[in-house]
């Protein structure tokens, strides 16, 4: 396992020396992410992407539970900000509450149909669930503004009631990105660590294991796939923010493929941070490589057949065996040295 | 009373019946072995009993209490443990965190999202408690497919003893253990015998035969004889079959 992700001593605190360096090198972004001839909203998009795809591993790496249509959330998240701002009221908590509230609710009504299911049957109904909602966003041309999407969408200003921050600038609104991503993965850690989270991570392994000893796997599948709709939504909400309008498109089969392939290149079965790895990857490899040429994702889908063939425990797992065989190599050699001094031999 | 009661369970498998009006009742503290070859229907008993299968007919009490048809949770929660004879344990999990998983104080927290699960010493002592109950105490840490075959074997049974359980259910408990590891099943069993309810289907016959207080033979899906290991060595039907040969 990668650092911070598994290990019991890491489990029950909330912050770990992987956070701390991760938290430095984030909050110090718009300082020089354009010296190094990027910009500041990939920073956006990245953070934005991240929490959406640890909201997703929620499902594929902790419960185990291949979902295919994921983008449905994260597209429902973003219309319904901006149909909450546009239609009912311009405020920014009750706009991105309402993203994740909507979103929660799909993913409960998707749930409730799916959660009986395994394997490839639960696959399928992930990806018929997606395509529905997807086509209901494009049809849907009054509410959603179809395939031209639904604009005009605000960055509202973030109303702390004594104060309040305009979030119009890219760097303002990457650190309230930020903030609200922090928020995100600490409540994602702690629940992934929480008994909760034991009880999903258990059902991965044996559904049939963990009925026998009492738990309803049903409710835990059905309400982890909610859980993980809701921050979705929520993310989709901040993105919708960001993109000041929301697309049909994140909705669609092959954006639900990108979170697949950025969390399983990233590492997130075996690590709490592969998603936001992958994430990073994904997002600077279409900006990097898609600066040289279109075909950047030809570039990017034979690193993730790569990955597959040759570390499908993805990045995170890699950097893991490294460190670990780092540590063994470190080990190995103490124990040499001490042989010799005991043997004489090191004079 | 019996703490465990089976009337009349008939399992119908599409045109092929699996168990045709089977009965058992299985008294408190009793040890009850359930013998009889492959494909008699002892396994699909088991998950009637334990609610992997209804049952087409007929009813399963536990404690008086009807509990046919329940969800494997419910039954689970009522009190009905069990092993398999193929073994399933959560892998990646430690030894110690298998059984944290049967503990029903940590199953009330199941859906507790707000604390961490490694915080809680309770439930590791417990847990470390169950382990030293089956000679597994040295081995907490260790994660459960790096265990050998005859400690993965001990470590279900302590998951369900973690379960604290009215009815433990053990589903071949020495298929595939070395003569050791039988005995030191054996040792077990009898720690346990007149202190829980235990139902085993088992094909060791010495096994069954030197724990066992009462033994169903169960064969064509129906139950042929019933006794005491002494009463079954005298019975006509066993003693023509091969399983006379171990009785």
């Amino acid at each position: 396992m990668i650092v911070g992700s598994n290990s019991s001593s890491d489990a029950a605190r909330l912050v770990t020396p992987t956070m701390l360096v991760l938290w430095l090198v984030l909050a110090t972004v718009p300082l020089w992410i354009t010296r190094i001839g990027l910009y500041p909203y990939l920073g956006i998009e990245i953070l934005i992407w991240s929490l959406y795809a640890l909201a997703f591993n929620l499902v594929l790496g902790r419960a185990g539970l291949p979902s295919f249509g994921h983008g449905a959330y994260f597209g429902i998240g973003a219309y319904s900000f901006g149909l909450c701002q546009l239609d009912i009221v311009a405020n920014l908590w009750i706009c991105l509450a309402a993203a994740a509230v909507v979103a929660g609710l799909a993913g409960v009504l998707v749930a409730m149909f799916i959660s009986h299911r395994r394997g490839i049957y639960y696959a399928f109904m992930t990806i018929a669930f997606g395509q529905i909602f997807w086509t209901l966003a494009i049809k849907s041309h009054r509410i959603t503004g179809g395939e031209d999407g639904l604009l005009k969408i605000k960055r509202l200003p973030a109303d702390f009631g004594l104060v309040s921050f305009d979030l119009t600038d890219n760097v303002a609104f990457y650190y309230f990105v930020l903030a609200v991503f922090a928020v995100g993965v600490a409540a994602l850690w702690r629940l992934v660590h929480s008994p909760y989270g034991r009880v999903v991570a258990a059902i991965r392994q044996s559904e049939v294991r963990a009925a026998h000893l009492g738990y309803n796997v049903w409710l835990y599948k059905a309400s982890v796939f909610a859980l993980s709709a809701a921050v979705s939504g929520f993310a989709g909400g901040l993105f919708a923010m960001a993109q000041l309008a929301a697309f049909p498109d994140v909705m669609s089969l092959h954006q639900s493929g990108y979170v697949v392939m950025m969390t399983l290149v990233g590492g997130g079965l075996v690590s709490f941070w592969g998603p936001v790895i992958g994430v990073f990857l994904f997002l600077t490899a279409r900006d990097v490589i898609g600066a040289l040429t279109n075909a950047w994702m030809l570039y990017f889908g034979l690193l993730f057949i790569a990955i597959v063939l040759f570390r499908p425990e993805g990045i995170a797992g890699a950097l893991s065996a490294a460190m670990q065989r780092h540590s063994l190599n470190a080990l190995r050699r103490r124990g040499t040295s001490a042989m010799r001094l005991l043997v004489g031999g090191g004079r | 009373m019996s703490m465990l009661e089976a009337a009349g369970v008939h399992v119908r498998f599409g045109d092929r019946v699996v168990l045709e009006s089977v009965d058992l009742a299985v008294a408190e503290g009793e040890f009850h072995g359930v013998m009889g070859p492959n494909g008699a229907g002892k396994t699909t008993f088991f998950n009637v009993l334990t609610g992997r299968v209804k049952p087409s007919r007929g009813k399963i009490r536990l404690g008086g209490e009807d509990v046919t048809g329940l969800s494997p949770h419910r039954i689970a929660n009522k009190g009905i443990a069990r092993s398999f004879q193929i073994m399933t344990l959560f892998d990646e999990f430690s030894a110690r965190d298998n059984v944290m998983m049967g503990l029903p104080e940590f199953r009330a927290r199941g859906l507790d999202i707000a604390r961490a699960a490694a915080g809680d010493r309770r439930f590791a002592e417990q847990a470390s408690d169950a382990l030293a109950a089956v000679g597994l105490a040295d081995k907490g840490d260790v994660r459960a497919k790096d265990l050998s075959y005859g400690d993965r074997r001990a470590l279900e049974i302590a998951v369900a003893l973690a379960q604290a359980p009215r009815v433990l259910c053990l589903d071949e408990p020495t298929s595939g253990l070395g003569s050791d590891g039988v005995q030191r099943l054996a040792t077990l069993v009898a720690r346990l015998k007149g202190k829980l309810t235990i139902v085993a289907i088992e094909h060791d016959m010495e096994f069954l035969f030197s724990l066992a207080d009462r033994i169903s033979v169960i064969h064509w899906g129906q139950v042929v004889a019933r006794g005491t290991p002494h009463e079954l060595q005298q019975n006509e039907w066993v003693r023509r079959s091969n399983l006379g040969k171990f009785a």
